[in-house]
């Protein structure tokens, strides 16, 4: 019998912890098929974050670290300085990239770190229960935000991409989301020609996806996906931030 | 080889580089900063890196990264960048990775000083940040013994994968002395096969962690590291001391400031009155036995311990001589040091002599 499908050598059997409807499974199997398909899995070190994908160590099939919340740019630093060849990534949700470890994740970019962040903006904090994010959008609900996002009180959303993309070493910037299978198919290029670029030690590179979280979104995960579409995408546009090919 | 005159940060910078280390990240701070700036231009001519962080919260961060990818790696700091680092520290501790963190004290709370102090030995010595964890904690009281000390170090951190601390303060950091570089005891060490520095094909994933949601799982690691630091109580105490026979008041201090009491004693000889040192070198494990051993001695009347602080170590003086004997407490803080006649003055009032 001819084998038309198997599941990517990137990734352990352990059972995902996620939430229904929650995007984070494809986005670990994108990555975890990146790094196979670049056959770099036994090269490479992946940085878990605090947060929903803190387990994340027990699902990628290679060497793993996990960081002290938004601490993972400045421990994949020390990883790649000491060990250049090992293909280093962070995986980071909005809350530990954008909030806490916002400090970390810009100065990797302007030292042009040689290595690859995920970062995965669902607009909120999961794994505490649905507290206001740095990402979370104006009017958007949140448990700390329960009248919704209010822009006098609390500020705008930060944009990450368009923020790193100011910094010269960061030599790859693109944003992506996981609403549909097209998307995800974009999503799964973007990943690995960030990793392509790090191999090629051009610079910092950076993937931001757009992802859900039905649960502290409280909508069903078909309501979820419509809702980044219509609210997410419209304030954090999709596509390519900054590409330096020729960047050293 | 000669001796040498050596800056103490340059002298503990270069032994670092001799026992191997080949790592450092650090930020800027007083009165550390030579040991930055010796490695930045040092560690480039052993085919090593050194990288000035954002931050000494990113630091002790790109150290965890480096010793979890099994490197030898060091960073430095002083009072308050060594507060910022206690999160790092805490999970490093937890994920036992091995590494030498160096804080030459200055005088705090708050921005404090830049002058030396002693007033961080319960950040050391008692768990500066979260959770039940222990660093060894190493006080030389000279450049020479820094360098010593900095040395073994690290061969303690590789054996136990622990963290070490070596305390110094803003005096040891900024004087320079006579320094012999001679190559220390290398200690039969364990291969890091914990290392997450890529399987290659060798053998399954490893994994730096500290995170055990389950407490019952969580337990069992505190109490399997526990097991580790009774191990490291057992052999690691290290203790000098002076003119003990026949002391009737036994002055405890360590660092700088038993350099101090020392003198005092000479001068007090002099004088006929009898006076000992015990100097902790290791703050942690700290040598509790030799001082119940001491205060146990009939002719011993009475302990003075002298610090730089408002009075840190003199707790766990108290706790080691249990009772049997008073413990007096002489210390200037602030960045201010004790002058060798108010150490003097301090033992004549507990004999009772007349000042």
């Amino acid at each position: 019998m001819k084998t038309v499908f198997e599941k990517t050598k990137g990734l352990t059997d352990k059972e995902l912890h996620y939430c229904p409807g929650c995007t984070h499974g494809i986005i670990h199997r994108l990555i975890a098929e990146a790094l196979e398909e670049l056959d770099v899995l036994d090269v490479a070190a992946g940085i878990a974050p605090v947060g929903c994908a803190v387990f994340a160590y027990d699902y990628f099939n290679c060497d793993m670290y996990e960081a002290a919340h938004g601490r993972a740019p400045a421990v994949a630093t020390g990883i790649k300085r000491t060990t250049p060849d090992l293909v280093t990534f962070t995986y980071q949700g909005d809350g530990d990239l954008a909030s806490i470890g916002a400090a970390e994740i810009v100065h990797a970019a302007g030292r042009g770190e040689k290595i690859t962040t995920i970062f995965v903006n669902n607009a909120i904090y999961g794994m505490t229960g649905g507290q206001m994010a740095p990402t979370t959008l104006i009017g958007q609900k949140a448990t700390t935000a329960p009248r919704g996002r209010d822009e006098e009180h609390t500020g705008m959303p930060l944009r990450m991409c368009e923020m790193l993309a100011t910094i010269p070493k960061a030599v790859y910037v693109e944003r992506v989301a996981m609403h549909d299978i097209k998307h995800i198919i974009q999503a799964k290029k973007a990943i690995k020609k960030a990793f392509q670029l790090q191999i090629e030690g051009k610079g910092f590179t950076f993937v931001e996806v757009l992802s859900t979280c039905p649960t502290n979104w409280g909508k069903t995960p078909v309501e979820a996906l419509e809702w980044l579409e219509r609210n997410m995408i419209p304030y954090f546009p999709i596509g390519n931030f900054r590409t330096v090919e020729e960047g050293k | 080889m000669s001796k040498e005159l050596w800056k103490g940060n340059e002298a503990i910078a270069e032994a670092a580089v001799r026992a191997g280390c080949k790592y450092f990240f650090g930020y800027p701070i007083t009165p550390q900063n030579e040991i930055s700036e010796y490695m930045a231009s040092r560690l480039p001519e052993v085919g090593g890196c050194f990288l000035q962080a954002e931050s000494e919260v990113a630091s002790i961060n790109m150290v965890y990264g480096a010793s979890g990818a099994g490197a030898r790696v060091m960073t430095s700091s002083s009072s308050p960048g060594i507060s910022l680092m206690q999160e790092g520290i805490s999970y490093i501790a937890a994920a036992e990775l091995p590494c030498v963190v160096v804080n030459i004290v200055r005088g705090g709370p708050g921005l404090g000083g830049i002058q030396p102090a002693q007033s961080d030995y319960f950040q050391a010595c008692k768990g500066g940040g979260h959770g039940d964890y222990k660093l060894v904690v190493l006080a030389p009281n000279s450049v020479q013994e820094a360098v010593d000390l900095v040395q073994e170090a690290f061969d303690i951190a590789d054996l136990y994968r622990t963290p070490v601390l070596v305390l110094g303060d803003g005096m040891i950091g900024q004087m320079m002395e006579p320094v012999e570089f001679y190559p220390i005891p290398k200690r039969e060490l364990p291969e890091k096969n914990w290392a997450a520095d890529g399987t290659r094909g060798k053998r399954p994933p490893n994994i730096i962690n500290s995170l055990y949601l389950k407490a019952e799982e969580c337990e069992i690691e505190n109490l399997r590291r526990y097991e580790k630091y009774a191990a490291i109580q057992k052999s690691e105490v290290k203790c000098e001391t002076y003119n003990l026979e026949n002391a009737e008041v036994v002055c405890v201090a360590y660092g700088m400031t038993s350099r101090v009491v020392s003198n005092a004693i000479d001068t007090l000889e002099k004088a006929g009155i009898n006076a000992g040192l015990i100097r902790p070198v290791s703050l942690w494990p700290f040598p509790s036995g030799i001082i119940a051993e001491v205060a146990a001695l009939p002719g011993v009347k009475a302990f003075l311990t002298v610090e730089m602080s408002m009075g840190q170590m003199v707790e766990d003086v108290r706790l080691a001589v249990s009772g049997k004997k008073p413990v007096h407490f002489y210390g200037r803080t602030g960045g201010m040091v004790p002058e060798v006649s108010a150490v003097v003055n301090e033992v004549k009032r507990i004999t009772g002599e007349e000042i």
